[in-house]
């Protein structure tokens, strides 16, 4: 589903990723853990698309695709979540009306016709009812005024209901509590099927006890420098990344 | 809401950047170009109007002459050449129609091109976009078609082109016309007195509460015309009215000069609602063309527990300089001003409101969004005066500016006069941007770049989207984000 090759990229003038190979086949799950500065971040807004994200070399195919030459909108539309570790807010604009408004954007992309506000409030209901989000959130302005907590599971809820082939997550578990990261961890697995792929960015491996990845890969400086299955992730846990980074 | 995407869809089905610059072959009537006191009497003769009124023309001619074009707004441009508008173009028409079918059928294809139905059979019928709006429309100069008025009449609202009511109810307009704008109050009310060909006039009886939304379309079509119009609307005691207008002008590179006056008169326990989206023509990205909107909007509470409320969403013209005020008079009485003025390219905007309380008890609230994008400048300039005798007085102002991009400029000009020991005077102010990182969010959720930002800016004036009459909050919400195309990217 998505294949990296020898990426190198800038923030500004500095070099952060500075060559990652990575092939994520659809049906898996990936973690990628490292220290803070690692370049894990970089690495989702890279394939995300953000401005200022600078790609210097190498290429990433999406299925089969070319996924450089696509504005980030056309990355969503084609099957691209990107969670975001610190959601935005946007004053005034409901939570229920965002959710729609780009739910009918990648329908419309697909070529499908658009869903009415009570089609749209009737699906809604099912996915906050399944993620136990009070509806309370949907008529409040995106993000604003939300705890941390409740911007995760935001998230959580566009992504269950935008049911993206490409999950990434960037450090979805920080700030949140143990329920609340059951709950997160819920929806990524409700989405989970041999068809969808996830990335999942994180420090600690307790999310990863929740969401159990095929494969774990240690980010430092730029690189990936170890790669292995769950049980990389428990031995980062107990040795910690410095170790890992001296040998 | 589909707006954002109903917005871009629009827009991108507009060949031309501003969907109302066509402009229509219609034969007009017209007066030599140039200003005197011939013209004045000139405009009058057509109208066949009384002698006060010509005399009234002629005095408000006498005193623009003494005066000098206000300079102290925030907005450049070339000195106006007075003498080279032409101050009367009507649509050719040999008699007065006597129905719709008798209009010019060019005529009515320009109003359906604005999505107007003056058909009130086909407004009946439902016919898309109808709403059920008993609909005044202005073209250049004069009233055209006024729909719906049997059924106005019928509860004894009076709903028409000023003309009439000059001709049909002399003693209201001799009694309130210039009462509350007269025609020595500033230098565009005064030329508007001694020119004005039309506008809208409407009167609602004690205790009524009229039955539908007014409306009145103003479009400039003719070239190097001025629209010099005039509305006159009274509310009398226990009665209400809502009234919208909205306003459209084809591209042309020269600019046009539109200066309205517009006099509300609420008397106790009545209520106003005015509703305006302005949409004239801005000019194009390097500034050539477009209107200069020049209006004065004033309304006074005469009574106890007046109210009016003026909801603007101003995203046309090159240069707009309006200040909807109120004077509120009667005791308790409350004033509203809820405004979103969008400036992109090249265009000015100053604008704002004044709120003159006077009697006790009064109240106002003012909530302004200011949108800056291009190279464009945009000023709130409000005033708030407490009188001696405005005890207890309370105002609270809003005053949120977004940014887009960093070649634009907002500014807010408050001004406060406390005379009265008892009243409060809130003001709050805030400046934002769109930042990078909301328009990214929104992509990454399937947006488009345009989508994201009309969201955005949507979210930002919902307070006052939310203040409009239904029907025009749509189209206003789709005409925020058509006024920012281009601003992103």
């Amino acid at each position: 589903m998505l294949e990296i090759k020898d990426l190198h990229a800038t923030v500004g003038d500095k070099e952060i990723l500075k060559g990652i190979n990575l092939t994520i086949k659809a049906g898996e799950i990936h973690a990628v853990m490292g220290p803070n500065g690692a370049g894990k971040s970089t690495l989702s807004y890279v394939l995300a698309g953000r401005e200022g994200y600078e790609v210097t070399s190498g290429d990433v195919l999406y299925k089969g695709e070319n996924l450089l030459d696509l504005s980030p909108d056309e990355r969503a539309c084609r099957g691209i979540f990107l969670a975001f570790q610190y959601p935005v807010e946007i004053p005034g604009v409901a939570s229920a009306t965002f959710l729609k408004t780009a739910y009918n954007a990648q329908r419309k992309f697909r070529g499908e016709s658009e869903v009415d506000a009570m089609e749209f409030l009737k699906l809604v209901r099912e996915k906050t009812k399944e993620l136990d989000i009070k509806d309370d959130m949907l008529k409040r302005a995106v993000n604003v005024g939300f705890s941390g907590g409740e911007k995760k599971r935001n998230e959580v809820l566009q992504m269950s209901l935008l049911e993206p082939d490409l999950m990434l997550l960037d450090e979805t578990d920080s700030g949140l509590d143990i329920d609340a990261l059951k709950i997160a961890a819920d929806g990524v697995n409700r989405l989970r099927s041999p068809e969808r792929a996830g990335l999942i960015i994180t420090h600690y491996q307790r999310l990863l006890d929740y969401i159990v990845p095929d494969f774990v890969h240690v980010l430092a400086d730029g690189k990936i420098v170890k790669s292995g299955d769950k049980s990389l992730a428990l031995e980062l846990e107990e040795k910690g990344y410095a170790a890992l980074s001296a040998a | 809401m589909a707006i954002a995407r109903e917005t871009v869809e629009q827009v991108n089905s507009v060949s031309d950047k501003y969907k109302y610059g066509f402009f229509s072959d219609i034969e007009s009537d017209t007066a030599p170009i140039g200003l005197s006191e011939d013209i004045v009497r000139f405009i009058s003769a057509k109208k066949e109007e009384p002698s006060w009124l010509l005399e009234w023309r002629l005095k408000a001619y006498r005193h623009w002459l003494t005066m000098i074009e206000p300079e102290w707004a925030n907005v450049h441009y070339p000195k106006i050449d007075f003498q080279d508008i032409y101050y009367y173009s009507a649509p050719k028409q040999k008699d007065k129609p006597k129905s719709l079918d008798e209009v010019d059928p060019e005529l009515l294809e320009v109003y359906k091109k604005l999505g107007i139905p003056l058909k009130e059979q086909e407004v009946l019928a439902g016919v898309e976009g109808a709403h059920n709006v008993a609909v005044d429309a202005v073209f250049d100069s004069v009233s055209v078609a006024t729909t719906f008025r049997e059924r106005l009449e019928k509860e004894g609202v009076i709903f028409c082109p000023i003309s009439e009511a000059v001709r049909d109810h002399p003693e209201l307009v001799q009694k309130f016309m210039g009462s509350v704008v007269p025609y020595t109050d500033n230098y565009y009310a005064a030329l508007n007195s001694a020119v004005f060909t039309d506008g809208s006039f409407c009167y609602i009886p004690k205790g009524v509460r009229c039955p539908m939304e007014l409306s009145t379309y103003f479009r400039i079509n003719a070239a190097q015309t001025g629209q010099f119009e005039r509305t006159l609307i009274i509310a009398e005691e226990e009665s209400y009215v809502s009234y919208l207008e909205g306003c459209t002008a084809p591209m042309r590179d020269e600019n046009q000069l539109h200066a309205a006056v517009v006099e509300l008169i609420i008397m106790k326990d009545a209520e106003i609602k005015y509703s305006t989206v302005q949409n004239w023509y801005p000019g194009d990205e390097n500034g050539v063309g477009g209107i200069y909107n020049f209006v004065t909007k004033r309304a006074a509470c005469r009574g106890d527990n007046a109210k009016v409320s003026w909801t603007q969403v101003e995203t046309g013209s090159a240069i707009t300089w309006k200040y909807p005020s109120c004077i509120l008079q009667g005791d308790n009485s409350v004033g509203e001003f809820y405004s979103i003025a969008i400036a992109n390219n090249m265009q000015q905007a100053d604008t704002g409101t004044k709120m003159i309380h006077l009697g006790k008890n009064t109240s106002s609230t003012i909530i302004s969004k200011g949108i800056s994008a291009g190279k464009a400048q945009n000023t709130y300039r409000g005033l708030v005066r407490m009188g001696r005798k405005a005890a207890n007085a309370r105002n609270h102002t809003v005053c949120d500016s977004l940014l887009i991009g960093d070649k634009c400029g907002a500014h807010t000009v408050p001004y406060i006069e406390n005379q009265s020991r008892t009243a409060t005077v809130e003001h709050e102010a805030t400046t934002s941007k769109v930042s990078e990182e909301q328009l990214f969010y929104c992509q990454q959720r399937g947006l488009s770049e345009e989508e994201s930002m009309a969201l955005i800016v949507n979210g930002f004036c919902k307070e006052v989207l939310q203040k409009l009459p239904m029907e025009f909050a749509v189209e206003a919400q789709k005409l925020v984000g058509i006024s920012l195309e281009g601003s992103v990217g």
